[in-house]
Formats: structure tokens, C-alpha cells, sequence
């Protein structure tokens, strides 16, 4: 039963294989591949892990995606706690600024993080010498306490999203199991509460010690001038010329492995049967009453959420708008020169403003047709082995950006498909980059289609791709919508794999900012940050319309 | 109007086999329900017909045209079929009229005639002053109605349709199993109407297939299939029976504790060794006293062992005198015995069916 449409399911899915499978298989080709001659080689795995240099660099990612994961718990779960469970007051506010510190891009943290706690200069230095009368501030970014900070405060938003829904899923009723016998509110949380979460946090631990090591953006800026490493900068020192491709390949393949066995820990821990509270909604839920406490949790949300959104947000802003950030804040010092600059009167950030946006596009579009056209697939059983497809298709959740980009360098920087160089090489690995969630948010988009009202037109003598244009394209405008938003944002922003695919001429804001950061213009640096942020503001507001509030910090990871 | 031929049609899903040698035929204009339990495979072979799904084995012609064969199975959209289904499947995104014309419009029918035929089968459908209306402000009734004008406009060869009523409130669903028949007597599509509910089965079929396990177990005209089930399955799922098995034993067929001459029986040729019988609540009479023996009945004693007053009628349960057998008994409002009341069972010796053995 072969009809007309198969040759596009077949090149479809061929597009699948180039995106997903050829960059992963040409990484691997290549970690074993002589630099020169072709051959097979154990030569670059020598090298990768011959320099104790490079060894030292694996291990400092380890201990600071360690720290961090432990940090972002310290963030996120008590604020979780608060948010789901008790009767604190404010709780918009601490959501809005969650989700605000989750909007801003990392490596814009980290910028903010400089002008707060540099060395001398630093706004926080500035204020503890003003009030102690000390000859220097005690704060330091460039180190490794301040790199862990800085990542924990941009990626513990994983954490408290995960703990949240988890909470949110326990019923009143467990608790109250507890107290009936005897348990007080604090035993309560600890022993039941908490316990019930414990999956979910484990997990959320797992994610975000992935997310830290698989960082490039703040180690870049922070671990370079504090002049140590951690292996993205390491992979990324392997680049300058002469790239050294075959050696970076070996280097990323113990990062591709403990991603990915990682990764399918968090699955197994999550889906681990027995913790019945999580499999459904469950009764009635009612607040714990915390009494004057509820105003120290206040103040510990506040705290959290000043260190990464809320001082962050404030010194990005002053510097954008400044004629130099160092001179404060006053009126004199207001200028919108950086913006102009930034916008219109440079070439360089102009075209990297624009490119920014059309590759984020065409990389969204080509993201949410592919992963609609393999949930379609998979879903109507339309190719042998279907579901396959649905691991391919999720494969580049458990990529590291960095890792991927070398895939792709490695598979299309030589014949036959030379795409290095071009824009092409940037959108589509945007575009494989994000394909999870394209695909995730398709699928879901898809189900909610009951499939009846495509065989009622089959059946009434539409063929397939009348029947998908005319019924199930319009029903899916809404729920895809949402998804393009989903996929856009973190396009916009993307830094890991770009650093990599890069080129002059297709230079891309995030690019733009790192290049400019050893030019120390932060006021220029800051404007670029803000463009990002703002149009993704305005993305997330269409969203919330569109969509509904939790769009944006719903968990579909898992 | 077309013939459907059905001719041996097995359908398998990895290692289980949905659809079992499955044979019918229906005639032009015919209805026939596919009747039973879900599991039983009548979805799988309706959605076979429709050529949304395609036959392991088998083959299915329509008008002497194959259109489904392990291989080379016709379209869903070259079959010239109407479906309805469960979900009524009615686009949301399209008005009333809209959905109705869709349709005609993929048969580029001209657009002065294709508003006609919209605005008189909506009439039909008594749906014609909501043409305009979008699906989500009308009733599961309505809905329904959208979903035969839309499938009959177009003027399908076969209408297939899939437990239509299932999602519909009781009331509003005995109203459309007549809406369906009228519909059928107007228009006289050959028609496939799968359920598991009997009486919708009944109030709308020519005739009716009961399906167990993939199989058809009897095809038959719902008078006949209530009568005369032929199978232990059918016996049950039609309506509420009595299975009473008995031994023939010379010019005898000996029961539990009684004793029927064998000649009485109307299948008396066919009756050898152990046999089994399907007997209905309501084809055995209760009496007070002893009625006058016949030629044609049988009377038994008995005592009441249960009984349950249901308003419509009474239910008894009756032991026949030194048997384990349990029958039961419908009666009419107004025949009321008491608990462990002696009584005589009356049994019509015609009205019980010989069921296959197992």
C-alpha cells in the first residue's frame, strides 16, 4: 500500500538522518581518524588526554557542574517548597522573577556578573569599600566560586520547575496521613513532603550538573580571564587555527557519554515506579501555614532571585543606557548611543542583529516541519519502524551544543556537502539543535488531534495531503504556535554551537557579544544582551496570550 | 447502492489475529450491523472495507471490483465510501455547511448545485436552519446529525459507521437508531453499522453478524437471531437466556430431572448424543396449578427461588423440582408468586433453540 505522499515521508526522514545521525557519525569517524592521511588512529585520544592540561580541564567540569548542581538545589528547591506548598506572601513576584532570570540568556548573567563583582570596579567592591572604608572589595567573579555562582543562578530556574511540579502533584492528603499520626508541619515536609519530591529533584540535580558542564558562554567569559579551563573553552581553544577537529572529537566523546548515560539515569529515576503521588492529580491541596516564617522564606526568594535577576537585570540596563558604566547612575550619564550603535551605526552588529532573528526563523521553521512531519510518521505508522524515528528525532536533547556543532563541523566542512561557511551550517544545527522540542511539542500538538477527522475526509475522497492541508494543518495553527515560540527563544540566543559554525558575515548577536568581550565594552555589550531580552519578552508575551501562563516554564524535558 | 463482497478476510496485529476467515455478503441496499463485544474485531473490519486498514489475507470486492487484498488495497479516498464515527469527527474549523459540502467540493461539483444539495440534506437531517454554525456550539445530537448529512450528501456507494450513537445520552440515542433506519428507507445506501449494543442492532438492521474473537458466529435477520441463536455466544449476548444442556437417550432427550419426547423439538433430525438448548425468559409461563397438558408443551414443577419485581415485568428464578437447574422466568406485572411458592413451568419444546456444540 504505497501512496503518492511516501516519497516525502522517505525525503523527510533522509533530511532526519542528515541532521541527527551524519554529524553524530562523522564526530565519531573523526575522533578516530588520522588528521592527515585518513587512517585509522588511536593518536587523537592520546592527544586529547596526553596534556594534563586538558585532563586538569575535564576535571575542573566536573567539580563545578558538581557545585552548581548542589547550588541550584540550595536556589530552587525551598523556593519550589514555598511557591507550591505554603502561604507565602509574593509568590507572583518570586514566579515573574524566575522567570525573568530564565529569559535571560547566561552569558548576559555573566556580563552582569562582571560589572557587580569584578575586581575594583565592580558595583558590589564599590559599595562594600563605600561602607567599610576598606582599601578593596572582597568580591571576585573571575574565579571558580564566581563561575559556579554565576551558572547557578542562571540555570536553577530547571530545578525549581522540576520541584514545583512535583509538589504540586502531592496531595494534601499524604500530609495530612502524616499529621494524623502525630507529625508536626516541619516533620511533615521533611519526612513526607520532600521524600515524595525526591525523584524529581534528583533528576533536576542530574539536568543542571549536564546543563553546567555543557556551558561554553559564562566559562568563556569568566574561566579565560581567570585563566583557568574547563573542557568547552578547551574544545574551543582546539579551534583556533589550524583547527584540530580529529582532537576536539576525541576530547568531546567522554562528554557526549556521560551526557548521555546521565541523561538516561534522570529518565530511570523519574519514571521509577512506586512513587504513586506522582502518577496523577491527586485530592485537595491545602497551604502549610508558616506564620511570621513566611516573611524570612519571602526574604530568601528575594535574596535568590536578587542575585540573578533582579541586580543583574538592574546593572545591564544602567550600562546599556550609559556613556560609561563606571560613572553611575545619574542623568548626565544617560545616552541611547549604545542602542543606536548597536541597531543602525555599525555594520557588523546591525547584520548580526538581523542575522540573529532570520536564522532563528528559518532554523524554527525547519525544526517544527521536520518534527511534525516524523510525529505524523510515527504516529500514522506510515514507514516501517516508526518509532525509531522518535529516538532520532529526541537524540540532539542529549547532545551537548558544543558536541553537535563538532559533529556538524566534521560533516560539512568537506565534500560531498560543503556547508561551512554559509548560513546553512548555522541554521540547521539551530534547527537539530532544538529539534526535541519542536518534536516534543509537535507530538503533543498532534495527539490532541483526534485522528477521525483526518479518515473522515480520507473517506469522503480527500487524499492524504488534501486531507493533512485542509483539516489537519488549520487545527494544529494554535498548539504550533506556541511551539515556534518555544523553539525561537532559545534560537535567538544560542552560543554554543554557533561559536563553532561561525564565520565573517554570518555572525550572530551571542557571537558578537563573546567576540566583543575582551574589547571591555561592556556598555555595548549590555545593549546587545538587551535586544535579546527584550524580544524574547515580547515572544513570551505573545506566548502567555496565545498559549497560556505555564507555556514557557512547563517540565517537557523528560 | 453497491454489492459488498467480503470473501475470507483474516487481519493480524504482530501475533494476534483481530479478524478470523470473516465471509460476508451484503446485497445492494442492504443494512447490515456488525455485532459485539469490543475486542471482537467489527472496528478492524469495518475500518478494512473503508481501506484504512489493509487485509493480511482475504479480499473484499465491491460491484465485482476487487478493492482490498493483501498488497493492493484501493485508497480510503478511491472507494467512493461514506464513514461516520464514534467521535462524529465533525472539523471544528469549518461551519456546518462547510463540513456537509467538503465532500462534494473534492468531486468539484459546481458551486449553484452544491449549495442546493447542502441546504436539502440538511433539511432531511432537520439541520437546516444551522448551516451556519460552527461544530462546538451544537449538541452531541446535533453533531450527529452533521455527521449522516455529510456522509450521505455525497451519495456513497457503502455507508460505514462506527458505534455512532455510543456517545450519546440515552434518550437522544434510541431517537437516532430511528433517524438512522428512516435515513436508510429514504436513501437505501448499502450500509455497515458497527455496536456492541444489541437493540440499536436491532431497531436498524435487514440483518445482523455477531462477532466473537474475529469470527462471525451467525448471520441472521433479528427476528431469526433471537429465536434461534445457533451459538452458546450469541444465545447470551442477544438478549437473556437459559442454557440447559440434556442427553439424547432413544426417543427421549433427558434434562435435568425431566424428560422432553424427542419428536417435539424442531430441530428433532439434528438431535444425537449430548446437546444443548438456548431457551428465553419470557418463552416459559408460570402457573399456579397444574395447566392441561399438550401435545406442543411441556410441564414441569418447580419452586420460586428468586425473584425481583422490575416494574416493566417480573423476574423469577425457578428450580425445577429435584434439579440444579436455576431458570429464569420473565412474567407480567400482574403474575406475582411468592418466594419458595410451588409452581408449574410451562416449556415450549419449539421455542428452544439447539445450540452448536462447543
Amino acid at each position: 500500500m504505497r501512496e503518492k505522499s511516501f516519497v516525502i515521508w522517505l525525503l523527510l526522514i533522509a533530511l532526519l538522518l542528515l541532521l541527527v545521525i551524519n554529524p553524530l557519525a562523522r564526530l565519531l569517524w573523526a575522533s578516530f581518524e588520522h588528521p592527515e592521511t585518513g587512517a585509522f588512529t588511536l593518536a587523537n585520544y592520546a592527544a586529547a588526554y596526553g596534556r594534563w592540561r586538558h585532563v586538569e580541564a575535564l576535571i575542573n567540569s566536573l567539580v563545578i557542574g558538581l557545585a552548581v548542581a548542589a547550588l541550584c538545589t540550595v536556589f530552587g528547591v525551598p523556593m519550589a517548597w514555598a511557591v507550591s506548598r505554603t502561604d507565602m506572601p509574593g509568590k507572583g513576584l518570586v514566579w515573574a522573577a524566575v522567570l525573568g532570570t530564565f529569559i535571560m540568556p547566561n552569558y548576559l548573567g555573566a556580563v552582569a556578573w562582571i560589572l557587580m563583582a569584578g575586581p575594583n570596579a565592580g558595583w558590589l567592591n564599590r559599595v562594600y569599600t563605600a561602607i567599610t572604608a576598606a582599601e578593596a572589595g572582597p568580591f571576585n567573579v573571575y574565579s571558580k566560586t564566581g563561575l559556579v555562582l554565576v551558572i547557578a543562578c542562571y540555570s536553577f530556574p530547571y530545578m525549581f520547575v522540576f520541584t514545583r511540579s512535583a509538589l504540586d502533584l502531592i496531595s494534601s492528603e499524604m500530609e495530612d496521613a502524616a499529621s494524623t499520626l502525630g507529625a508536626g508541619a516541619l516533620r511533615t515536609t521533611l519526612r513526607v513532603t520532600l521524600p515524595l519530591a525526591l525523584p524529581a529533584i534528583l533528576g533536576a540535580f542530574i539536568v543542571e550538573f549536564l546543563e553546567s558542564i555543557a556551558l561554553f558562554g559564562a566559562p568563556a567569559l569568566i574561566a579565560l580571564p581567570a585563566r583557568f579551563q574547563v573542557m568547552t573553552t578547551t574544545l574551543w581553544q582546539m579551534f583556533e587555527f589550524p583547527p584540530r577537529v580529529q582532537e576536539a572529537a576525541a576530547y568531546a566523546m567522554p562528554l557526549l557519554l556521560i551526557t548521555v548515560f546521565l541523561f538516561w539515569l534522570q529518565y530511570r529515576i523519574i519514571a521509577r515506579k512506586g512513587y504513586v503521588a506522582l502518577t496523577g492529580k491527586g485530592g485537595e491541596r491545602r497551604l502549610v501555614r508558616l506564620g511570621p516564617w513566611r516573611w524570612a522564606l519571602l526574604a530568601y526568594c528575594l535574596f535568590v532571585t536578587s542575585l540573578s535577576f533582579f541586580m543583574p537585570m538592574l546593572v545591564v540596563l544602567q550600562a546599556a543606557f550609559a556613556r560609561a558604566w563606571g560613572r553611575g547612575f545619574s542623568w548626565d550619564n544617560v545616552t541611547l548611543r549604545n542602542l543606536r550603535f548597536v541597531l543602525f551605526d555599525q555594520t557588523a552588529t546591525r547584520a548580526a542583529t538581523m542575522n540573529t532573528f532570520v536564522y532563528a526563523a528559518a532554523a524554527s521553521v525547519i525544526a517544527l516541519t521536520l518534527a511534525l512531519a516524523i510525529a505524523y510518521i510515527v504516529a500514522r505508522r506510515l514507514v516501517p519502524l516508526g518509532r525509531a524515528l522518535t529516538y532520532v528525532a529526541m537524540a540532539p536533547f542529549v547532545i551537548p551544543g558544543i558536541v553537535l556543532a563538532i559533529g556538524f563541523y566534521a560533516a560539512y566542512t568537506t565534500k560531498p556537502l560543503v556547508l561551512y561557511g554559509t548560513a546553512w551550517i548555522l541554521i540547521l544545527a539551530f534547527a537539530t539543535r532544538f529539534l526535541p522540542i519542536a518534536y516534543t511539542n509537535s507530538d503533543a500538538a498532534l495527539r490532541s488531534i483526534n485522528p477521525e477527522l483526518e479518515d473522515a475526509a480520507r473517506i469522503l475522497g480527500a487524499g492524504r495531503l488534501l486531507s493533512l492541508r485542509r483539516i489537519v494543518a488549520p487545527l494544529l495553527k494554535r498548539g504550533l504556535a506556541g511551539a515556534f515560540i518555544l523553539v525561537f527563544i532559545p534560537a535567538t540566543r544560542e552560543l554554543s554551537s554557533a561559536i563553532f559554525l561561525y564565520t565573517t558575515g554570518t555572525q550572530v548577536l551571542s557571537v558578537l557579544l563573546f567576540d566583543k568581550s575582551d574589547e571591555g565594552n561592556f556598555e555595548v555589550l549590555s545593549s546587545m544582551g538587551l535586544i535579546l531580552v527584550v524580544v524574547t519578552v515580547a515572544l513570551v508575551l505573545v506566548g502567555f496570550r496565545m498559549v497560556g501562563r505555564d507555556f514557557l516554564l512547563r517540565r517537557t524535558a523528560t | 447502492m453497491s454489492r459488498l463482497v467480503l470473501t475470507d478476510v483474516n487481519r493480524r496485529f504482530g501475533t494476534v489475529t483481530a479478524v478470523d476467515r470473516f465471509s460476508l455478503t451484503l446485497q445492494a441496499g442492504e443494512f447490515v450491523s456488525l455485532l459485539g463485544p469490543s475486542g471482537c474485531g467489527k472496528t478492524t473490519t469495518l475500518r478494512m472495507i473503508a481501506g484504512f486498514l489493509e487485509p493480511s489475507e482475504g479480499t473484499i470486492d465491491m460491484d465485482g471490483r476487487r478493492i482490498s487484498a493483501p498488497g493492493s488495497t484501493l485508497p480510503p479516498e478511491k472507494r467512493n465510501m461514506s464513514m461516520i464515527f464514534q467521535s462524529y469527527a465533525i472539523w471544528p474549523n469549518m461551519t456546518v455547511a462547510e463540513n456537509v459540502a467538503f465532500g462534494l467540493e473534492v468531486r468539484r461539483v459546481p458551486k449553484d448545485e452544491m449549495r442546493i444539495k447542502v441546504q436539502r440534506i440538511l433539511d432531511v437531517v432537520q439541520m437546516g436552519h444551522l448551516g451556519g454554525r460552527y461544530p462546538q456550539e451544537l449538541s452531541g445530537g446535533q453533531q450527529q446529525r452533521v455527521a449522516l448529512a455529510r456522509a450521505i450528501v455525497v451519495q456513497p456507494a457503502v455507508l460505514l459507521l462506527d458505534e455512532p450513537l455510543s456517545n450519546l445520552d440515552a434518550n437522544l440515542r434510541e431517537e437516532m437508531r430511528y433517524e438512522i433506519r428512516r435515513l436508510h428507507d429514504e436513501f437505501h445506501i448499502t450500509t455497515v453499522y458497527v455496536t456492541h449494543d444489541q437493540a440499536e442492532a436491532m431497531v436498524t438492521s435487514d440483518r445482523i453478524a455477531v462477532m466473537h474473537q474475529g469470527r462471525i458466529e451467525q448471520v441472521d435477520a433479528p427476528r431469526a437471531l433471537y429465536a434461534r441463536p445457533r451459538t452458546r455466544f450469541v444465545a447470551g449476548f442477544i438478549g437473556r437466556t437459559n442454557l440447559l444442556g440434556g442427553l439424547v437417550r432413544g426417543e427421549d432427550v433427558v434434562f435435568d430431572h425431566f424428560t422432553i419426547a424427542r419428536d417435539r423439538f424442531a430441530e428433532a433430525a439434528a438431535l444425537q448424543g449430548q446437546v444443548s438448548f438456548s431457551l428465553r425468559p419470557q418463552s416459559i409461563h408460570l402457573y399456579r396449578q397444574s395447566p392441561p397438558a399438550s401435545e406442543r408443551v411441556c410441564v414441569v414443577p418447580g419452586v420460586v427461588a428468586q425473584r425481583a419485581y422490575l416494574g416493566e415485568h417480573w423476574d423469577y428464578t425457578v428450580r425445577p423440582a429435584g434439579s440444579a437447574l436455576a431458570l429464569r422466568v420473565t412474567a407480567r406485572p400482574h403474575e406475582v408468586f411468592e418466594l419458595d411458592e410451588k409452581v408449574w413451568l410451562e416449556l415450549d419444546p419449539r421455542q428452544m433453540a439447539l445450540l452448536e456444540p462447543e
